[in-house]
């Protein structure tokens, strides 16, 4: 049987009394990228929150590489090569560049002491070489909350790659994107394919989603409704079964 | 945009040097000079109306004998504000390590030797310290109640429990004064200099490079800033409030042995006199009410601002009953302040 990057089996949660998620099945293969679709409040967002460990499910099961993971935490998953770029962005406005970089994950030594320099280096470079930042406003030690909506999201893209990860997870991306933007990240997902690593890439944008998933996930009111692949249904097809998922719950 | 997956690159050979320039240094260190241009514009003040009193060393001397008390626990306190939270019951933390200094003391008197009573008993009191901060920050995060209501809650258990312990007594502490802790507490480097002044600046440098060259420090900003962001990250923002609520105990702690040793005295009162003018150091120093900005060295520099006020509204001829007018005007303009940067920042 082939083993999966991640999995999650029958996985629920629930918030007080509000079913936030139900029994959800979900896998994600080697270097597969696959998109999560869903209407606002489906679930999408807590869904991805209990991959990255940030959530606990209320009851289910979590397997990296068919090993099962119990108490997920942020710092766990991360070791786990799970990098995660959320949709509400997770950067800390009035702090510098380098800082942001690094949140969470300083360059440290033994005792817990900084290296700033090479922090400040390998943000310089990251900057150049992969956000393609020239503006002079930006520097590394130019704070985060001075940046436009595009080059924040730069921030926390490059910031997800600059580690080891194996998953890839992007929440809503394209949100505040200008359409060039949008074009970059779009090829950067489809390089992500080319270095061997997985993605899981959610949006309620159909068209970026089918661009570049090789599997679509739908989920509706905490459920999963069915599953595609793109190379076999037309984007007309779906976006009517989208409007009927919407409607009945269901894919079929 | 080209992807960099191959985890941590090797050290780059080039490091990021930008040409010095004075005016981004000025805009990056703002915060820090506007408050060195504050304390060098008072300080003119204070020479022109009374040069007898502020051209002569015997003044400073003073000043730094008895500003360290509040400043040292102003820099603890600046982690703490950065970190969005606020201590209010450091000064009965002061009294409550010297409640358990004169506990320890009296109970190992079958030791005999004073030098060790004292030294197990300044112990007891540091150790103290640090776990009413970690009660505080324990309350704070496990229960989720705002810092400010906690701690003032706190402060008035805590003083009441001196008051009960002690019965609402005070005691001598003339035994100190012929142990080695004396002078080198209190003492004085070639009879001017104040040792409490040194301890000071021994807190201070290790408060900085904490805050700044250490991976507490740099989650303290983080989790000031933008809590959440900090936690979706991997940020034990919990453990890390924590730690930051036992270091302001333990120095508070210490901060109480000292006053306490420099008069050879307790009062069950101790502390009482600090909580304003140690705050305003904090407000006046440039950390931000709301979290996330602050350093080490505008706290530092608004401990003296704050210090020298009270040496000069007498030394100009008004009445110690100013000095706590100024404080609270200082407070509440530099959260007025520090509302409108953070407005226009946005």
């Amino acid at each position: 049987m082939e083993e999966y990057r991640l999995e999650l089996k029958n996985v629920s949660k629930s918030f007080g009394e509000v079913q936030a998620l139900e029994n959800i099945n979900f896998q994600l293969g080697r270097n597969e990228v696959v998109g999560l679709l869903g209407d606002n409040g489906a679930g999408k967002s807590t869904l991805i929150k209990i991959m990255t460990g940030y959530y606990q499910p209320t009851i289910g099961e979590i397997y990296f590489n068919g090993q099962k993971v119990d108490h997920l935490t942020v710092p766990k998953a991360r070791e786990l090569g799970v990098e995660t770029v959320y949709q509400e962005r997770a950067l800390a406005e009035l702090q510098t560049l380098w800082r942001n970089i690094f949140m969470g994950r300083e360059l440290c030594n033994s005792w817990g002491f900084l290296d700033v320099q090479r922090m400040r280096d390998e943000t310089y470079r990251l900057m150049t070489e992969s956000m393609g930042f020239t503006s002079h406003a930006v520097s590394p030690d130019s704070r985060v909350g001075m940046y436009s909506g595009g080059e924040k999201q730069g921030v926390a893209i490059v910031r997800a790659l600059f580690f080891d990860a194996e998953i890839i997870i992007l929440d809503e991306p394209t949100m505040g994107l200008s359409l060039k933007e949008t074009a970059k990240l779009v090829s950067f997902v489809n390089e992500i394919k080319k270095a061997g690593k997985s993605a899981i890439f959610i949006d309620h944008n159909i068209l970026h989603v089918y661009n570049v998933a090789d599997r679509v996930v739908v989920i509706d009111r905490g459920k999963v409704a069915g599953e595609f692949l793109p190379k076999n249904i037309g984007l007309s097809d779906l976006m009517k079964k989208m409007v009927h998922v919407a409607e009945t719950g269901s894919l079929e | 945009m080209k992807s960099q997956t191959d985890g941590i690159a090797p050290p780059v050979s080039q490091h990021y040097k930008v040409p010095f320039s004075l005016r981004r240094f000025a805009r990056a260190n703002s915060a820090q000079l506007g408050i060195l241009g504050v304390f060098l514009a008072l300080w003119l003040i204070f020479i022109i109306s009374a040069p007898e009193t502020f051209l002569s060393p015997q003044i400073y001397y003073a000043i730094m004998s008895t500003i360290p008390f509040f400043a040292i626990m102003a820099i603890p306190l600046t982690i703490v504000v950065i970190a969005g939270e606020i201590d209010l019951s450091f000064p009965s933390i002061m009294a409550m390590g010297m409640v358990a200094f004169y506990f320890t003391y009296n109970s190992t008197g079958l030791i005999g030797n004073a030098t060790i009573q004292v030294f197990l008993a300044i112990i007891a009191a540091l150790l103290t310290g640090t776990i009413i901060g970690w009660i505080n920050g324990f309350i704070i995060v496990k229960f989720g109640i705002p810092s400010l209501v906690v701690t003032l809650g706190t402060q008035f258990f805590w003083r009441g429990a001196v008051l009960v312990l002690l019965s609402g007594g005070n005691f001598t502490l003339e035994f100190i004064t012929k142990t080695p802790f004396y002078p080198l507490l209190v003492g004085k480097i070639g009879g001017y200099f104040p040792m409490q002044m040194v301890w000071l600046i021994v807190v201070t440098i290790l408060g900085w490079v904490f805050l700044n060259r250490h991976r507490f420090g740099a989650h303290i900003y983080l989790i000031g800033d933008n809590v959440k962001s900090a936690e979706l990250m991997g940020v034990n923002t919990g453990r890390t409030r924590i730690q930051a609520f036992m270091l302001i105990g333990l120095v508070s702690a210490f901060a109480g042995v000292i006053a306490s040793f420099y008069v050879a005295y307790f009062w069950p009162s101790l502390g009482d006199g600090y909580l304003l003018s140690t705050l305003a150091s904090v407000f006046l120093g440039g950390t931000s009410v709301f979290g996330g900005v602050g350093t080490i060295l505008g706290t530092f520099l608004g401990a003296f601002i704050i210090g020298s006020i009270e040496a000069a509204t007498v030394a100009i001829g008004l009445t110690g009953f100013w000095t706590q007018l100024i404080y609270g005007l200082i407070i509440v303009l530099s959260v007025i302040m520090h509302t409108y940067l953070r407005k226009r920042a946005e």
